[in-house]
């Protein structure tokens, strides 16, 4: 896997650990001195709170830890310590990821800055404990901002920013990474020291503090006017309000791009693009990709390009707030986008082609003969750089483009198999 | 034992402009947990007839600070409050989780037996009004056999209320009490000593609703009384595994006088189908419940 050797200019070699990603999140969340754990089991996130425990247990770190009974409660307790001042911390993956639906929204709608890993992980039914992103994809639309790590690196960087960030922008925050290609898997991670990692994250501001003569009531019941006050002025009804969030999302990818560069001024790695960009500068064509797919797809760029192909790829590290005219300026002048997901929006394509469809659009070009939307790697199947390499020549050799492409389907067919 | 009514602070946290309808005996009896409970206090409450309460943003009639959370998730709300007060130094809130019936017996069970056997250091108070009011008076696993709702409405409720008690009581509690909106004084009582027990503390508040039963909004505290003193209702604490009867309940036990079932049905529409036979099988249930109550105070 390409993409993990993100050395930090100067650092000493003594501060790599040989970690897995869910130890990377546990150690970010550990080094962002989160104060309250709500966790509950599911492969492949256990090993996070598992971390945290023991953390808590020894005294490493000093934190409530609440051993809830389900992923709806771990993530209110989230919600409701956070509403206190608390800075709260939990982790999950798919069917612990729908199963919070409801407080996913209610979260975003609190404006609570929680950070949340997610071991992305294929959705029952058929059970699978195995990779793909259709849990965090799917839950697109709930207003929480989303970020998807290549590497174990990511990961634990990512948690840190995503503190700065949700507390800047009042936003809750996923991290996504790919359950045991990423969470199960250890590489070299270069772990920041406390005092750099306190001097980017000072300790959580709530905007409001509990004051008996002055209570409040929080998250009430709104109408779908203006109301007036007891001042007699008008107050925002449940529309504004969701549209100070949507101003929010739109004002936070430049927050997000400061975070990342400040982070690289302090740490040595800057996340000051909203994507991952290999090879790129002389390419016709990008694999355009999420997670630790944008690795592999490194892998198979630097063989196609052996056969002369011009190809690069444009790995998407923020999916919400969607990078848009980022995205559109980058692959402006490509003859050829392949978008490579591990999920599908069941009755169209794949989300991140629709998505990037879109921002062309919106940006000034057509996108009809630019675009093809490949399914690959649900439920774990394995994506080799081999697969992209098959994947390109079809694309080549003028793959249709009006339908999502299964790589898994012309590769061997199901129904052949069985007959 | 009983505190004079004088004892009662004069301090209102539930002031005019509540949106609940006439006669809310949930209303009453609130005014006398916050009265008990005093303004360094966190309410977390679901979707509910209390959300309605509260009111609607930007103003609210309750003067205590209050967080407004999903209909499964107040014990887990209250559980995420205790830990980051404590985190964050806070400590000297009681953290309080109020929901109804149908927030408690059916959708927030899992929530509150998970709290409650991690022993979380709040309060739970079930408000009780036998079935979903918010959503228009819909069955709810607290709603009496024999009681029509706009989900049993024209077949009446045909299995018996969940014994929620027991459940609670399975959970070893430092304290566990029963208190009905007819009984202010009872419920100022219960709600002081709670506070002050560590640990989870759990109360179930029986409130008449005269929309959803089907009785005048002026006979809110008569309904109240009449169901205590047919012993539809039985006010009494738990603490520490032991049974007290309080207040009318141990007088009633102490005088050996109870009211028959019929006089508590008759007053309320949701009970007009009740057939002789049916009456009769409630009376019986009431009659063994509080036998066992006896027997377990001691009286
Ligand atoms: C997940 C979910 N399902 C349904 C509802 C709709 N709902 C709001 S209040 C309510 C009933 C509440 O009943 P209860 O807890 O008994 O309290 P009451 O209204 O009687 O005071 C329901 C079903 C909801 N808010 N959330």
């Amino acid at each position: 896997m390409k993409g993990y050797f993100l050395r930090a200019r100067g650092e000493k070699v003594e501060q790599y650990q040989i970690i897995t990603g869910n130890q990377a999140a546990a150690l970010g969340a550990k080094l962002c001195r989160v104060q309250v754990v709500a966790a509950y089991p599911i492969t492949p996130q256990s090993k996070i709170p598992e971390v945290l425990a023991e953390y808590v247990e020894r005294g490493e770190l000093k934190a409530e830890f609440v051993r809830v009974e389900s992923e709806h409660s771990a993530l209110t307790v989230c919600i409701s310590a956070s509403i206190v001042g608390a800075r709260a911390f939990t982790a999950t993956a798919a069917n612990g990821l729908a199963y919070m639906h409801e407080q996913l929204h209610w979260a975003a709608g609190a404006r609570v800055p929680i950070v949340m890993p997610v071991t992305n992980r294929g959705l029952g039914a058929p059970w699978t404990i195995l990779n793909d992103m259709q849990d965090s994809l799917s839950q697109r639309d709930t207003g929480w901002i989303q970020f998807y790590c290549i590497n174990n690196q990511e990961v634990l960087d990512h948690v840190i920013m995503g503190y700065r960030v949700a507390e800047t922008v009042h936003l809750p925050v996923m991290v996504c990474y790919d359950g045991f290609r990423l969470s199960h898997t250890v590489m070299p991670v270069n772990v920041p020291s406390q005092e750099l990692v306190d001097q980017y994250l000072p300790p959580k501001k709530p905007p409001y503090s509990l004051d008996p003569e002055n209570p409040i009531n929080i998250n009430p019941v709104v109408m779908g006017e203006l109301i007036p006050g007891v001042d007699g002025k008008l107050w925002p009804d449940y529309m504004s309000i969701r549209r100070r969030m949507q101003k929010a999302h739109e004002g936070a990818l430049e927050i997000i791009l400061q975070a990342g560069k400040y982070f690289g001024e302090l740490f040595g790695r800057t996340y000051d693009t909203p994507f991952t960009k290999y090879k790129t500068e002389d390419a016709s064509a990008v694999f355009l990709t999420m997670g630790s797919l944008t690795s592999e797809a490194m892998e198979a760029v630097d063989a196609l390009r052996k056969e002369g192909i011009r190809i690069g790829v444009i790995g998407l590290r923020v999916f919400r707030p969607f990078p848009a005219k980022e995205l559109a300026e980058v692959l402006s002048g490509l003859e050829k986008v392949i978008v490579v997901e591990k999920a599908i929006s069941y009755g169209y394509e794949t989300p991140l082609a629709t998505e990037t469809k879109a921002a062309i659009y919106s940006f000034g070009t057509s996108p009809y003969s630019l675009i093809w939307s490949w399914v690959v790697g649900l439920g774990g199947k394995d994506v080799k750089p081999r697969d992209l390499v098959g994947i390109c020549n079809a694309v080549f050799h003028n793959a249709p483009r009006e339908r999502p492409l299964w790589w898994h389907e012309e590769e061997y067919t199901y129904e052949r198999a069985v007959c | 034992m009983s505190v004079p009514f004088v004892e009662i602070p004069d301090r209102e946290y539930v002031l005019p402009g509540t949106r609940t309808c006439a006669g809310c005996g949930l209303t009453l009896a609130y005014r006398y947990i916050l009265k008990a409970l005093g303004p360094k206090v966190i309410i977390t409450l679901p979707a509910c007839c209390l959300t309605i309460l509260h009111g609607i943003y930007p103003k609210t009639p309750v003067a205590v600070n209050a967080l407004n959370t999903t209909f499964a998730s107040t014990a887990a709300s209250a559980s995420g409050l205790v830990a980051g007060l404590k985190a964050t130094g806070q400590n000297d809130y009681v953290v309080v989780g109020m929901a109804g019936d149908g927030g408690t017996f059916d959708m927030g069970i899992q929530a509150l037996s998970g709290a409650a056997e991690r022993q979380t250091d709040f309060i739970y108070i079930c408000y009780d009004n036998e079935a979903y009011m918010n959503t228009g008076v819909q069955r709810s696993s607290a709603t009496p056999e024999g009681a029509i709702t706009t989900t049993t409405p024209v077949e009446p409720k045909q299995q018996p209320k969940k014994d929620f008690l027991a459940i609670m009581e399975a959970h070893k509690l430092p304290y566990m009490a029963t208190c009905c909106s007819a009984y202010p004084r009872d419920i100022y009582e219960k709600l002081s000593k709670a506070k002050n027990i560590r640990g989870t503390r759990f109360i179930h508040l029986y409130v008449p609703c005269p929309p959803g039963w089907g009785f005048p909004t002026n006979k809110t505290v008569e309904i109240g009384r009449i169901a205590v003193e047919t012993g539809v209702v039985v006010l009494f604490e738990i603490e520490d595994g032991k049974l007290r009867l309080t207040g009318r309940s141990l007088t009633m036990a102490r005088s050996g006088r109870k009211r028959p079932v019929d006089e508590y049905l008759k007053l309320q529409g949701r009970f007009k189908k009740m057939t002789p036979e049916q009456i009769a099988s409630f009376q019986k249930d009431v009659d063994e419940r509080w036998e066992q109550y006896l027997r377990r105070a001691e009286i």
